[in-house]
């Protein structure tokens, strides 16, 4: 055996009693290959605990009536098997449908306006002066940092009815343009917060704005990565912005707005913090959304369906489950360091 | 027009998109701190008045001393930077481990643990909020920070493990290697060699799970009633509830839990879009 070998595997393994002296001395006691198990054991068990064994529970809950009486701390009652009948309920509940409605057109239309601006806001700032570029970077991490419970508060500030900024803009349009557009002109004391469609508008304008940050300045490192001989090449050869976008850009963004795409679209499809400060909590169940109906299914009545609001959780999740595969294939595909 | 011109005026377009975007950006955050300190008579008004003048110092005052409910904000700072600190701290060793694990060794599950990582990243926290809420019930931690701070360890540890991942592997291997040649044992490498080099990764680490801990509003919304152990987002959400109408006040308290987070961020903002891209970028 050689000296580099027995180094190797970490000093175990050794035959000469010299070798065995200096062994002890930075002995851990871990043969070298139960290392990496024990590096990692305490990790894998708080994952094991806290996300895989709940996920287990939230699908076997699904199939069980839960109530006040199955999770009492002391002698809880045992939890009756009712099949499918969750399941039944939730497909059956016209708030599914109106809650999968809200979800996935709130998702659609947030995740097209984020994309669009936050990769406009990008190239803007590529090709914006070193100056003015850092200064607007540092304006949009305002947006982003903002905590989601503050936004939302700020948000429903700036639409307020009587004193909010968004009513006194609205107001400054001219009386014509105005009554062009929206069939109005006067503004004042207009509720935003009462109606399912303008609630949901407010929330696409709050969620809007605290994520287009991130697609920016991801699309930035992005176009920060390309080469820019393939530019001067391609005004070499005389080709158009647009020609340069479409076949250059777009190709080599291709795996980052793939990512962004999947990654937004799970982030909007389980929006909660902000829906819940600005539908005022589990009151207006025509503006649910899957999240915040299984959270209301679950705690919000005096009667808590924990079952039902599982149920509607394990939807939710197989839904987001399907979408994450596609990312979870990118990432697998992109970074050589996971295999 | 002539090409010289037409270049200038390009550029004043671009520069007044900058300025547009900015002012997007920047105005509802502007907003509510300039609400925060306006005195009431410039708040509620229908007119638009861009600065607090003179500036009121009285909301600010008002959160400190009579506070959000009977509490002062005090108190609900504190409970925020407890949970935060020590979820962070928690979560930290856990995922230097882990992290070291997976850049450092091969071994068979490892890109098992690898997906698993991003997969669990990927499950709607408000799914294992239900199977949570009976867990801890049970376990007698509802109503107990600790019950917070061991879900906000869970919660965050995936991520953090993935972003410690890469600093652990842009060290070079050959340090440690050198110094185990000249005798040290695995725990004198990985403390005085491995761990100084990581140090700033895993500042950077600890920085987002302190952010994403400081933010969370689900977990602390259900598994605390007692108004005493309330953190920021949960007692801002009981403040508007309660005083819908006094805006200075809750202004002043969104102020409050806003700034530690905005330095924050500003610090880690590079690390955070690479850790979330996650190599999509690769030249």
């Amino acid at each position: 055996m050689t000296q580099t070998s027995t180094l190797a595997r970490g000093g175990a393994d050794t035959s000469a009693p010299s070798r065995r002296g200096r062994k002890r001395t930075r002995g851990s006691g871990l043969s070298p290959k139960a290392v990496p198990y024990a590096l990692l054991l305490p990790g894998f068990l708080v994952i094991a605990v806290l996300l895989l064994y709940p996920m287990y529970q939230m699908i076997e809950m699904s199939f069980h009536k839960v109530g006040l009486r199955q999770i009492k701390a002391v002698n809880p009652a045992p939890a009756d098997f009712v099949g499918l009948d969750n399941y039944e309920s939730v497909l059956g509940s016209p708030l599914f449908w109106s809650s999968l409605r809200n979800t996935v057109v709130f998702a659609l239309v947030t995740v097209a306006l984020t994309l669009v601006l936050g990769t406009l806001v990008g190239l803007l700032l590529d090709k914006l002066g070193p100056k003015m570029s850092t200064f607007v970077v540092v304006g949009i991490m305002a947006a982003w940092a903002t905590p989601p419970t503050a936004q939302a508060i700020v948000w429903k500030w700036l639409f307020d009815s009587d004193a909010g900024v968004v009513n006194w803009l609205l107001n400054l349009l001219p009386d014509g343009l105005s009554r062009l557009l929206f069939g109005r002109s006067d503004w004042s004391g207009q509720p935003w917060f009462n109606d399912t469609s303008t609630l949901y508008l407010v929330l696409i304008v709050a969620v809007v704005w605290a994520s287009f940050p991130f697609v920016a300045v991801s699309v930035l490192a992005g176009l920060k990565s390309i080469p820019s001989e393939l530019y001067e090449a391609a005004k070499m050869d005389g080709s158009s912005a647009a020609r340069t976008f479409r076949r250059i850009t777009f190709p080599l963004l291709k795996p980052v707005f793939s990512v962004l795409v999947v990654l937004s679209i799970i982030w909007d499809f389980k929006v909660f913090t902000q829906l819940y400060l600005l539908a005022g909590g589990t009151t207006n169940r025509d503006a649910f959304n899957l999240s915040l109906w299984s959270y209301a299914e679950a705690f919000g009545g005096s009667s808590p369906k924990l079952g039902l609001g599982a149920a509607i959780a394990v939807v939710l999740t197989v839904i987001l489950l399907l979408i994450t595969l596609v990312y979870v294939r990118q990432i697998v595909k992109t970074e050589d360091d996971i295999r | 027009m002539n090409p010289l011109a037409r270049r200038r005026i390009g550029r004043i377009a671009l520069n007044a998109a900058g300025v547009a975007v900015f002012l997007f950006a920047v105005f509802p955050v502007y907003w509510m701190v300039a609400t925060a300190f306006k005195p009431n008579d410039q708040i509620f008004t229908t007119s638009f008045i861009p600065f607090p003048s003179p500036p009121s110092m009285d909301h600010v005052q008002r959160v400190f001393t009579k506070g959000v409910g009977e509490l002062p904000i005090w108190q609900y700072l504190l409970n925020s930077a407890i949970v935060a600190l020590s979820a962070v701290v928690l979560g930290a060793v856990f995922a230097l481990l882990a992290a070291t694990a997976v850049a450092r060794f091969r071994f068979r599950f490892r890109t098992s643990f690898l997906i698993l990582l991003l997969i669990v990243q990927m499950v709607p926290a408000e799914a294992l909020l239900i199977p949570l809420f009976t867990m801890v019930k049970r376990i007698g931690l509802y109503d107990q920070l600790l019950g917070l701070i061991v879900i906000n360890v869970g919660l965050t540890l995936p991520f953090s493990v993935w972003m410690l991942r890469t600093f652990v592997v842009a060290v070079p291997k050959e340090l440690e290697e050198a110094a185990w040649i000249d005798g040290a044992g695995r725990f004198t490498t990985f403390w005085r060699v491995l761990f100084p080099l990581v140090a700033p990764g895993l500042v950077a680490t600890s920085i987002f799970a302190f952010i994403t801990t400081w933010n969370e509003f689900v977990f602390a919304l259900t598994l605390i009633s007692d108004q005493g152990k309330y953190t920021m987002p949960v007692a801002l959400k009981f403040f508007v509830g309660q005083r819908s109408t006094d805006w200075g006040g809750i202004m002043a308290a969104s102020t409050l839990m806003t700034i530690p987070v905005l330095v924050f961020f500003l610090l880690v903002q590079r690390r955070m879009v690479s850790g979330l891209v996650a190599g999509a970028v690769k030249g």
